[in-house]
């Protein structure tokens, strides 16, 4: 399925995430890492005050939508893969992979990356050199 | 009341993923096409990302000693690269290249409800309870050798 090229729409919502990690850092002084925030909601060795600040950042994200919805009135436009064995595999190995290595796109991507840190540009390079891999491996090897 | 300001940052990350089609896995996996219908859109993400965290970051880190609602500033100190980050990393990046989904846009997309998030999303949750549960590969074989 092709999708339209939108550098702008594109530069903009990640202006908007970038603000949002900002506003995180400085008003609780937590990293915006989506896996590490949403583990935190459910993991029993995190505190109250961490549990609590991941729990309403998580709902903050789940109403994205349908505050979308009711401003725009369309869902946000999608496609997604639709096998339900696929689906189950790709969302076990990215839930399992983003916390055994301590950060997913957001959380090495953008925060870690913005800090200079050394370990999220290779964990960065890493999965994207993965993800690329796995792309193309299915697409154009086994062409699915 | 106070931490009203961790839900409007929610919020703001998950408008940001849509606004961006972020939230859409399409893209991302066009993206990851360069060899077929490539689609440069996140690269513009991570870019305008970058732009508003880097120097964000490096103002309150200079200036400011605590958070505005906090004793500290929870961040990573660690700089060593280890095998459980690299493999870590390459999981995730299988995952991501095979659904088109990481954990912020799956969150984000749950509510529209397609049947292959639906079933995304519960597993992604399983797989973060595997990983807490899973102990350090590399440590444990240290640690028997000793």
């Amino acid at each position: 399925m092709e999708t339209e090229f939108t550098p702008w729409l594109s530069l903009g919502g990640g202006m908007m995430i970038g603000a949002s990690a900002v506003l995180l850092m400085a008003t609780y002084g937590r990293i915006a890492g989506i896996s590490g925030l949403t583990s935190k909601v459910f993991a029993r060795s995190s505190d109250s005050e961490a549990r609590s600040v991941s729990a309403l950042f998580v709902l903050g994200l789940l109403l994205a939508a349908p505050l979308w919805l009711l401003v725009s009135g369309d869902w946000p436009q999608q496609w997604v893969p639709s096998s339900p064995v696929l689906m189950a595999v790709a969302g076990l190995l990215v839930g399992f992979g983003a916390t055994y290595g301590n950060g997913c796109t957001s959380g090495h991507g953008v925060c870690g990356i913005s800090r200079g840190s050394t370990r999220s540009i290779i964990a960065t390079l890493t999965f994207m050199t993965a993800a690329f891999v796995t792309v193309f491996v299915v697409r154009h090897l086994i062409g699915a | 009341m106070k931490q009203i300001f961790a839900l409007l940052s929610g919020l703001v990350f998950g408008l940001g993923l849509i606004l961006s089609g972020m939230a859409n896995p399409a893209k991302v996996l066009n993206f990851l096409d360069v060899f077929g219908t490539w689609d440069p859109s996140l690269a513009f993400v991570m870019g305008g990302a970058i732009a508003v965290t880097a120097p964000g970051f490096a103002l309150l880190f200079r200036y400011w000693n605590t958070p505005y609602f906090g004793n500290t500033f929870h961040v990573p100190t660690r700089s060593d690269l280890d095998p459980k980050l690299l493999t870590g990393a390459t999981i995730f990046g299988v995952g991501w290249g095979l659904g088109g989904f990481c954990p912020g846009p799956a969150l984000t997309a749950l509510p529209v409800a397609a049947t292959g998030t639906l079933i995304f999303v519960p597993f992604m949750l399983a797989g973060m309870w595997i990983a807490r549960h899973t102990p350090d590969l590399a440590l444990k074989r240290t640690a028997g050798a000793a």
